[in-house]
């Protein structure tokens, strides 16, 4: 049974970032103490998760209803992606202004892999993400950094035979939203992802090591489990760095749910 | 080796706009093509609001009761990057809608096929759903396959209306809203 929440407190009506840290060290420790009864580990955040205020009137209430996996049905196909959806500049998102961007360049590169660990070929990932001052190209980000003339901050790339993809970008900014007073989002990357099929569809975000506003954000601390938290961090890999260019970065991307190949299984 | 676990969900955020949403999007059929229906309606959050800031994918099969297995939905221009619209003659069974300031989408498309009672799959993203919602669009016509349907079956009658789409004035145009919440919340899926 798990315990009721602590109230929100607030300060003159204003959520603080002290109000912010006590609810996620509580729903911490009641994650803790659930897997300590034996529950098991939470791959994915809750839907509902109060310290995220925007989830409060958008999550079910209701129990999501199971349907069994049948290769027959639709959702186990995906929409196919190809060589027209995506052009050859598509991945590197320094190259699509006549300027260079402003911001530190990396390289990001992983494995698309469904959960049994086999490579997911020739899928899409569509990525978005801000700029080096923190500041999205889009009308309605109010944040009053600097635009970047030479970056729009989107790419999207298709896998290769083994799963790889490879994105040559910036590094984006911090930023500040109005979840509570004071909140910054730590720097990320977000990730659409596609799998053989559409029950393995993902949106997610992709973080940097060491990052001082981690245990801060109600985003990444909905996923309480610790393990599951620090897959959302991509690795620095010094492999991947290019001489003289760019800071690199790996970041495999594992998918959930039916895929379209289940019944191949080897069930021995 | 271990199976390695998955990459947690998280959300698609407010910001999305640049990146996934493209001219045409919910326009599957091809222009001009006979059996066009549409399909349309409102997202609401838990106080009854419309949601200005979801993004709704439509993935289905076409009237032949298979999914079409073609590229193209989102077409890049190798010379520009820019969106070089759908080729006009193939069916890609893929849509993806933003909604607009009064939480309002719109798609057109053909009819899915059978076999069992034919449907759309429905995948909701939104600011504030740190997990997508999969549900789907069942159409009011066909009676006997709706009744025969396992999943349709499986629900008591008021919630499984949440998931029979409302046939709309005009031939062939059909009302789905989606409540994330709420007295008529919408069945939400999970595949196991």
């Amino acid at each position: 049974m798990a315990s009721a929440r602590p109230p929100i407190s607030t300060r003159s009506g204003v959520t603080t970032q002290a109000d912010i840290d006590r609810e996620l060290a509580a729903a911490r420790a009641e994650y803790e103490a659930a897997r300590a009864e034996g529950a098991p580990a939470a791959h994915h955040p809750p839907r509902d998760f109060p310290p995220y205020r925007s989830s409060a009137l958008r999550h079910p209430r209701q129990p999501l209803v199971a349907v069994q996996g049948d290769p027959e049905t639709v959702e186990l196909s995906a929409p196919v992606f190809g060589v027209t959806d995506v052009t050859d500049t598509d991945g590197d998102l320094t190259a699509q202004h006549p300027g260079e961007p402003l911001g530190e360049r990396i390289t990001v590169s992983g494995r698309l892999l469904d959960r049994r660990g086999r490579p997911v070929r020739g899928q899409l990932i569509e990525v978005w993400q801000a700029n080096a001052a923190g500041r999205y190209a889009h009308l309605r980000d109010r944040h009053p950094a600097p635009l970047d003339p030479n970056f729009t901050g989107v790419g999207r790339v298709l896998t290769g035979d083994d799963g790889s993809y490879t994105l040559t970008t910036i590094k984006p900014g911090a930023y500040p939203w109005r979840n509570h007073e004071n909140a910054w989002r730590p720097a990320h990357i977000h990730f659409s992802v596609f799998g053989a099929a559409f029950t393995q569809r993902l949106v997610t975000q992709m973080y940097f090591p060491g990052d001082p506003l981690f245990r801060y954000d109600p985003i990444l601390q909905s996923v309480t489990d610790e393990a599951a938290r620090q897959r959302l961090v991509a690795a620095y890999d010094p492999a991947l760095s290019r001489p003289e260019w760019s800071l690199g970065y790996r970041w495999d991307i594992v998918l959930d749910g039916p895929s379209a190949t289940w019944h191949e299984e080897d069930h021995g | 080796m271990t199976a390695p676990h998955p990459t947690p969900s998280h959300t698609v955020g407010p910001f999305y706009g640049c990146a996934l949403p493209f001219p045409g999007g919910g326009d599957l059929a091809p222009p001009g093509h006979p059996d066009t229906i549409t399909v349309h309606g409102y997202v609401y959050d838990g106080a009854g609001e419309p949601v200005p800031d979801a993004l709704i994918e439509l993935w289905q099969a076409g009237p032949d009761g298979a999914p079409a297995r073609v590229p193209g939905s989102l077409r890049r221009d190798p010379m520009t990057g820019g969106f070089l619209g759908r080729n006009g003659v193939d069916f890609t069974g893929f849509g993806r809608i933003a909604t607009d300031p009064d939480g309002h989408w719109t798609a057109r498309t053909l009819p899915p096929g059978g076999p069992g009672a034919p449907y759309i799959s429905v995948c909701v993203h939104a600011r504030g759903l740190l997990r997508h919602l999969f549900t789907r669009v069942y159409f009011p016509g066909n009676t006997e396959a709706n009744a025969a349907d396992p999943l349709l079956a499986s629900l008591d009658p008021a919630r499984r209306e949440t998931l029979v789409a409302t046939a709309g004035p005009r031939p062939g145009s059909y009302r789905f809203d989606i409540r994330l919440q709420g007295d008529e919340e919408t069945v939400f899926l999970e595949f196991t």
